[in-house]
């Protein structure tokens, strides 16, 4: 049984409104259904929403936000929104163009209106990475969030130390306008220790997106403790590692169902706790050169033609940070050097969060990458591909949530830029 | 037949027959496509799933271990519910995951008429027995009958 506060009682017996009773009985279902205790304050500054698409067939979500606008039933938190789904730089044929603007995403401009009225921080608060510094929604350690978007949601656990369960869209807003959460899960100590020891015994660095599937495939929805990334990745969560932490959690998160991991020496509680956060039973799975082939090589290939020429190249989902846009222009100025081309071989979009765009595009890189034929965009590259028409498209990409939920085809970094500079 | 007890996690009672998918329900990459162009039977259109590619879900008993992928599954089946496309039940061998718990619970509160019940924790030895086109009745209680 759930202890209510009598403030919290009050609003699920009605005493601020039926809108906001079923918010509170919402909350009060979900945390009974995972043994919650109690429900606690929501203490981040800001929210974050998944769902930023105005999508014709979510018709539903959008007649649930008016009745929530309606009876004032707002959060106090203002909020940011997974990406846009659109971009008119982005490469479409007529037909897509046709039927993404006209059809699927006809709500667009109505949602974002809807979003407006309930929060929005700000006209580019459009980003699935809003805990980069340039978009302004990054929690602070120990403090308990309403977040779902699972890429952000264990970003925000494991390398910023906030609290969050893996919760669904919609979810989300409930919380936030609520001002309390269940307490159950990850924001237990108890739900934050691991039931699992990933030993990496790698030769090289592994690729943080590889690396993160394998894991999410084998532990699914448990928590890892990372060991062995020390000699890859030190003891300091400079830029560079992240960015890897992004890229390595949102892999973990969508080939598996991970809200919370553990680098040993890294991430900010296993610095203050060390392998007391393991379970005694842990089970341990190991990582080798050989592991990660294995996992890669599992990865069916469902385009029409296996040998299809890609027409279209994503890097950046989760969208890339400022210092992995200059790493990734001068690499491909680079490739196309050595190559002899002058453009990019295959039709290429880079990926960011609006703000970490604006500030690129004040650096003399952003000519440089125009030049070489990329497209740099906010999109979502994961709502652009999830439609029939882009089905049977040959995508290439180095996300593995990309790979995941779309039919795009997965490569390592290294292997991407070969094709996008070499065509090979 | 063979009965099962499991915990219920939104109530009701129902007949349907069963639909089986041995691995997890990618909730929106299953019901994207039936949401968007209007099909009633709610086709499954998940191509990672060959258990249910191809198949009605609209009126089954969807017996499955959990769902899985983007975690705007719960809001995915909130629809299907309110457009009167969900499956009869949910029926999980393992404990219900976050997104299709929010997905029933919204429903259940937010929407009139839109009933959906779901059980869990019905254990593996269901998911083994039970095969498409079965007859599965759930009663009040979460004993889930299946012949």
């Amino acid at each position: 049984m759930i202890y209510l506060t009598p403030e919290q009682q009050g609003i699920l017996d009605g005493a601020k409104g039926e809108t906001m009773a079923k918010v509170m009985k919402t909350l009060v279902m979900y945390g009974e259904v995972f043994g919650a205790d109690k429900m606690v304050p929501v203490t981040s500054e800001y929210n974050h929403l998944v769902t930023s698409f105005g999508l014709k067939a979510l018709g539903p979500v959008y007649e649930l936000m008016d009745q929530l606008i309606e009876a004032g039933a707002i959060s106090q938190q203002q909020f940011s929104v997974d990406p846009r789904p659109l971009d008119k730089n982005v490469p479409a044929n007529f037909l897509q163009n046709f039927v993404f603007n006209k059809f699927m995403y006809s709500k667009q401009d109505f949602y974002e209106e809807q979003l407006k009225k309930l929060g929005l921080m700000d006209a580019d608060a459009f980003s699935c990475a809003c805990y980069l510094d340039q978009m302004g929604n990054k929690p602070k350690k120990g403090e308990v969030l309403s977040w779902a978007e699972s890429s952000a949601v264990v970003y925000a656990n494991s390398v910023l130390g906030a609290r969050c369960n893996r919760n669904s869209g919609i979810m989300d807003i409930m919380g936030s306008i609520a001002g309390f959460v269940p307490h159950f899960g990850l924001l237990t100590d108890e739900g934050r220790k691991a039931s699992w020891i990933v030993e990496v015994k790698t030769t090289k660095k592994p690729e943080a997106q590889l690396l993160g599937s394998a894991i999410g495939m084998k532990v699914m929805e448990d928590v890892p403790f990372v060991t062995g990334m020390n000699q890859w990745l030190g003891s300091e969560l400079n830029d560079e590692n992240c960015a890897y932490l992004k890229d390595f959690g949102a892999a973990t998160a969508s080939n598996g169902a991970v809200g919370l991991y553990h680098i040993e020496d890294l991430t900010p509680e296993a610095k203050e706790l060390g392998r007391a956060l393991v379970r005694e039973d842990a089970k341990v799975y190991v990582i080798d050169d050989a592991e990660l082939q294995r996992v890669k090589d599992s990865y069916p290939v469902i385009w029409k033609n296996p040998d299809a020429k890609p027409k279209l190249c994503f890097v950046g989902c989760p969208h890339l940070s400022m210092q992995q846009l200059k790493d990734w222009t001068v690499a491909v100025e680079e490739g196309l050097k050595t190559s002899g081309n002058a453009k990019v071989t295959v039709p290429t979009v880079f990926t960011t969060a609006p703000a970490v765009k604006k500030e690129f595009e004040k650096t003399e890189l952003a000519a440089r990458l125009k030049a070489t034929g990329v497209v740099l965009s906010s999109i979502c590259p994961l709502m652009y591909m999830n439609n029939p028409l882009c089905g049977p498209m040959p995508v290439i990409t180095c996300s593995n949530k990309l790979r995941t939920y779309t039919t795009a085809r997965y490569y390592t970094e290294a292997e991407i830029l070969e094709k996008i500079t070499k065509g090979v | 037949m063979r009965e099962f007890k499991g915990r219920v996690v939104t109530p009701g009672t129902v007949t349907a027959p069963a639909l089986v998918s041995h691995g997890g329900l990618n909730t929106l990459a299953s019901f994207q496509k039936a949401l968007q162009f209007g099909d009633k039977k709610a086709t499954c259109g998940d191509q990672n799933n060959p258990d249910l590619y191809g198949k009605q879900m609209a009126g089954k008993a969807l017996c499955l271990p959990q769902t899985i992928g983007s975690t705007t599954g719960g809001l995915v089946l909130y629809c299907a519910c309110s457009m009167g496309r969900q499956p009869a039940c949910l029926l999980f061998s393992n404990p219900i995951d976050s997104l299709a718990a929010a997905g029933s619970i919204l429903a259940s509160v937010w929407l009139e008429g839109a009933e959906m019940p779901v059980v869990d924790s019905l254990g593996e030895e269901f998911l083994s027995y039970v095969k498409d086109d079965m007859t599965v009745t759930i009663k009040a209680d979460g004993t889930v009958c299946v012949e």
